[in-house]
């Protein structure tokens, strides 16, 4: 089970898991992660990559990889169950990177700004068409902007009637908590409904 | 717990050329090495750490406290690529213990069960 070994000594067995928080540029994914974590959020250029490989501008002075900056934060649930939650690198280009995150993940929160919502159309391509992760939409409600009407963003997303839609403040811990709570209801309810097969393949398909 | 001296960060650039060399190009590993995969030492062993190489040997200080690789690489400043072979290895070694993943009970809804109540729990 991906464990090899001896028991830590004095230390408990401890279970990890995963949400990615994906959406395009700016929608509020760190604002997201560090509304909740319990640490500040981390970041490092945590992937090196070829040019050519889904790069295409590079800065110019013939640099042949370029970095890619992962962050993250984490909240521990229990001693013994810790959660973390991974932001995706905003620019399309890095899908294979999005691959990577997803693998084993509990599902993922999609952020929507809806004053830019075709920002968010890549990610929710990615989660429908490309990823078998379960995932929820959430529009992030920042103060002061027009609420809108759920049912016309799902209309304006294009969005199937089985994935959750809420709305959420990304600056509130409360809120993101809700969203995360909504994301692994949702997780479960499909884990049941599917039975133990059904997620076999979950956040290991490959992305072509 | 004693901070290892080889915590002190080298020049950025040369340090990943040397990261990557150790590797010798594997870029995979056995173990099943997510980015939030929990890493500890479950007998810490001070004649073991010194005969590992730099990079290796900042692994098996910084997991003496239980830590994940995402965690890893951003303490050490690696790329989560180099964190991941180097951390194979050591569990090849046995020197490091490999936590099980969430992913890894896929079949069993008693731990998304556990994830849910303790996100209800969490004070808001």
């Amino acid at each position: 089970m991906g464990s090899s070994g001896s028991p830590p000594e004095g230390d408990l067995l401890t279970i990890s898991a995963k949400i990615v928080v994906a959406g395009g540029f700016g929608v509020g994914k760190t604002t997201f992660v560090g509304a909740v974590s319990e640490v500040p959020p981390m970041s490092n250029e945590a992937w090196m990559t070829e040019a050519g490989e889904g790069v295409d501008d590079l800065p110019p002075g013939n640099k042949s990889t370029t970095t890619v900056a992962m962050d993250f934060g984490r909240i521990t649930l229990r001693p013994d169950l810790l959660l973390y939650l991974f932001g995706t690198p905003g620019q399309a280009r890095f899908w294979f990177l999005w691959d990577d995150l997803s693998r084993g993940a509990l599902g993922a929160v999609v952020l929507v700004d809806t004053s830019r919502i075709d920002e968010s159309f890549a990610a929710i391509n990615y989660f429908e068409n490309d990823s078998e992760l379960p995932f929820v939409v959430a529009v992030n409600q920042f103060e002061g902007k027009p609420e809108h009407d759920l049912d016309e963003v799902r209309d304006a997303l294009a969005l199937d009637p089985a994935v959750p839609l809420v709305t959420c403040d990304a600056r509130d811990r409360a809120s993101t908590i809700a969203t995360l709570t909504e994301l692994v209801g949702h997780t479960l309810s499909l884990a049941v409904l599917s039975g133990p097969a059904g997620r076999e393949l979950a956040g290991s398909t490959p992305h072509a | 717990m004693p901070v290892s001296r080889q915590d002190t960060p080298l020049p950025r650039r040369s340090r990943r050329i040397r990261a990557y060399a150790l590797t010798g190009g594997r870029t995979g590993t056995r173990h099943q090495l997510l980015v939030e995969t929990l890493i500890s030492v479950p007998q810490y062993d001070p004649a073991l750490s010194d005969t590992l190489m730099p990079e290796s040997r900042s692994l098996y200080e910084r997991a003496r406290v239980r830590c994940s690789v995402a965690e890893l690489s951003v303490g050490l400043d690696l790329p989560l690529g180099v964190v991941r072979v180097l951390l194979g290895d050591l569990a090849s070694e046995g020197a490091v213990f490999v936590h099980p993943t969430a992913h890894a009970y896929h079949h069993d809804t008693n731990v998304l069960e556990r994830i849910l109540d303790g996100l209800k729990r969490l004070p808001a």
